[in-house]
């Protein structure tokens, strides 16, 4: 324990009188720990990223094209914006690819529960793009964001996956379309 | 006349009996190096600063607690203006102030009713006002809701920590931060001494998280209110833009939580679900959790007497960590929370790298990995330079490394780095980010910027 003022140093520099020397300004908690995420990024061989501005660490996009299963030769554009309160808040993360897929809607929201209600100080952005990936590979008809889709996917697997095929390779579903989307 | 003076000059005798008692006596509790006097008392109505961080629920209370102990060089910042339904708990503020800022309306309350008192208010946020500000206060007190200006706020407090050559703490730099927070019936108040003690960031994981619900929930199967309105929030301002695509979602905008007001009562009516109401959809779009007046009382008055005995010594600080509860009863629990050696705001990583002015980039990677000191895998690199974050090397992700390769070739001075320069390093090898300082080897005899 410290005793803080001893009374002959009570007077405080008065305002603006830095100290010696400009100061350079520090960077946020949230930069320090998406820095060190990002270091640390280890992509599956399906994945890539792309940086806008490679000055901006906090806005960035992630690439999917799954080689197995439903959505297998298609090329999925995630948005990833970092916000200031990360990681005590998760990353935002939108869909820009149009995509048939029980978890994702037609606005590009994706039902993820580490992206919301799960989301931990201790996750990283490596945890959520080994998640999305695995909602090409295993879609959840349980947690339906496009209900249409779940359905369909519980009830007639084949009709569903070709209803994916014709979305990837641009067209329309039902009364929605979808660009082409295939590598 | 003369007897009138001669009332006032006891009045004000009488107005100080009980400080006196604390300041001008010792006692089990003091602190060991605690000498009474009265200049303490001189010393916190005449020097001591203080910065009050928020003018609401708890700022109005704190302002008032610590006026009433004899500070006098009180500042308060707080960016809001106040609205009716503050009036119920922030004391200082009357139905004619609303729409006015709470800064000012506070300030000019306290010092026309506080013999004495020379507040001072800042109507700004607190990122508007830079270092050399928060350098001149003693201490920093603040009862803010956001954990987001909490951090921010514990971050400046961090950055203004010097540290000596042998990387020990300079006392003299320390500026104690006391936070208090209330949610309801529960509340918490903790002292911080940066540096030294746990800090915002070695306990975040303390805060609750936002309450959120999943989103296919919200989407598919509402059975609350609150998802009704979440809905609205995330899924269907997005859908419909009511004010055009680049219009975000003003939580303070009275015509936005109408909008999201009826949209969500449309979707509880189709979904069989009551209780929508305004406040409510007020309270989900704001995050707000309702405020009780005594909550606020005791915490400010915790966290203003812990002002007191650390501007006086008068008595040991909390260690470090106070939870109470009012729901039921009264429970209260002091914990010491514990500095995280590895933190990334307090934890002193700063390392000094001595280095040629005329030096490259390259040399400084090499440096990192080859130096035994180091041995990093693969170092990425980035600094601030005139406030705006740069990469200046990153090998692991393709994108950058492309774009960035070019910088290794160049020289430390070309890419805008200076002697006393920080750059970040992230490293599998450590813990965090770590903060390095570059030291030019021919200024070795001069004074390090920082
Ligand atoms: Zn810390």
């Amino acid at each position: 324990m410290i005793k803080l003022f001893s009374l002959k140093q009570q007077k405080k520099d008065e305002e603006g009188s830095a100290r010696a020397g400009g100061s350079q300004k520090k960077a946020s908690a949230a930069q320090l720990r998406i820095t060190k995420d990002l270091n640390e990024l280890n992509l599956p061989k399906t994945c890539n990223t792309e940086f806008p501005d490679p000055d901006d660490l906090l806005n960035f996009k992630l690439i999917i094209c799954p080689d197995e299963g439903f959505y297998r030769g298609g090329r999925f554009v995630f948005s990833f914006k970092v916000g200031p309160n990360y990681p005590h808040e998760p990353p935002k993360v939108k869909c820009e690819t149009a995509v048939y897929h029980p978890n994702i809607d037609l606005e590009g929201n994706v039902c993820l529960n580490i992206l919301r209600e799960d989301w931990k100080p201790v996750l990283t952005v490596n945890s959520i793009v080994y998640g999305l990936q695995y909602l090409f590979l295993e879609p959840n008809p349980e947690d339906p964001l496009n209900k249409e889709a779940a359905d369909e996917l519980q009830s007639n697997r084949r009709l569903f996956e070709q209803h994916v095929q014709r979305a990837m390779r641009g067209g329309y579903v039902g009364s929605s379309y979808f660009e082409r989307c295939l590598k | 006349m003369a007897s009138g003076e001669t009332q006032t000059s006891t009045d004000q005798q009488r107005r100080w009996l009980h400080i006196r008692k604390l300041l001008e006596r010792s006692g089990p509790f003091c602190h060991p190096d605690f000498e009474p006097s009265p200049e303490i008392l001189d010393f916190i109505m005449e020097s001591c600063k203080i910065l009050i961080v928020g003018a609401g629920g708890l700022g109005c209370e704190l302002l008032k607690d610590l006026a009433l102990l004899g500070f006098r060089k009180l500042h308060i910042v707080d960016m809001d203006t106040i609205e009716l339904s503050n009036l119920n708990r922030q004391f200082l503020f009357r139905k004619n102030d609303i729409g006015l800022s709470k800064a000012k309306c506070a300030v000019e309350f306290v010092n026309k009713r506080v013999p004495g008192c020379e507040a001072i208010a800042h109507h700004c946020a607190i990122q508007d006002l830079d270092e050399g500000f928060y350098r001149q206060f003693h201490i920093v007190v603040c009862g803010l809701d956001s954990i987001v200006a909490r951090r921010w706020l514990n971050g400046m407090l961090m950055s203004l920590l010097q540290y000596n050559d042998d990387r020990s703490l300079d006392q003299s730099s320390v500026i104690p931060l006391v936070d208090g927070g209330t949610e309801g019936f529960k509340g918490n108040a903790r002292v911080i001494l940066p540096g030294m003690s746990a800090c915002i960031e070695c306990t975040l994981d303390l805060y609750p998280p936002q309450k959120t619900f999943p989103l296919c929930t919200i989407a598919n199967t509402p059975r609350l209110p609150e998802h009704c309105i979440e809905y609205v929030k995330v899924i269907q301002w997005a859908k419909e833009n009511p004010w055009g695509s680049n219009t975000a979602l003003d939580g303070d905008d009275p015509q936005h939580v109408g909008w999201v007001f009826e949209k969500a009562q449309d979707r509880a009516m189709k979904h069989g679900i009551s209780n929508v109401t305004y406040r409510l959809t007020q309270g989900v779009l704001k995050n707000i959790i309702p405020a009780v007046a005594s909550t606020n009382a005791a915490i400010a008055a915790c966290c203003a007497s812990e002002v007191f005995k650390l501007a006086t010594s008068c008595c040991t600080s909390m260690n470090n960590y106070m939870v109470m509860n009012m729901a039921d009863g009264v429970y209260t629990y002091t914990f010491n929370a514990e500095k995280r050696p590895d933190c990334v705001a307090c934890s002193n990583s700063t390392r000094v790298v001595e280095i040629e002015p005329q030096a490259t980039l390259q040399s400084i990677y090499d440096k990192l990995c080859e130096d035994p000191a180091y041995l990093m895998k693969s170092p990425g690199i980035t600094t601030v330079i005139n406030g705006r974050n740069k990469t200046l090397y990153m090998s692991s992700i393709k994108s950058i490394e492309e774009r960035t390769r070019d910088n290794l070739k160049k020289k430390l001075t070309e890419l805008g780095l200076f002697n006393g320069a920080d750059i970040l390093v992230a490293d599998v090898t450590t813990p965090n980010t770590v903060t390095i300082k570059l030291k030019f080897s021919e200024y070795q005899d001069v004074e390090m910027t920082r």
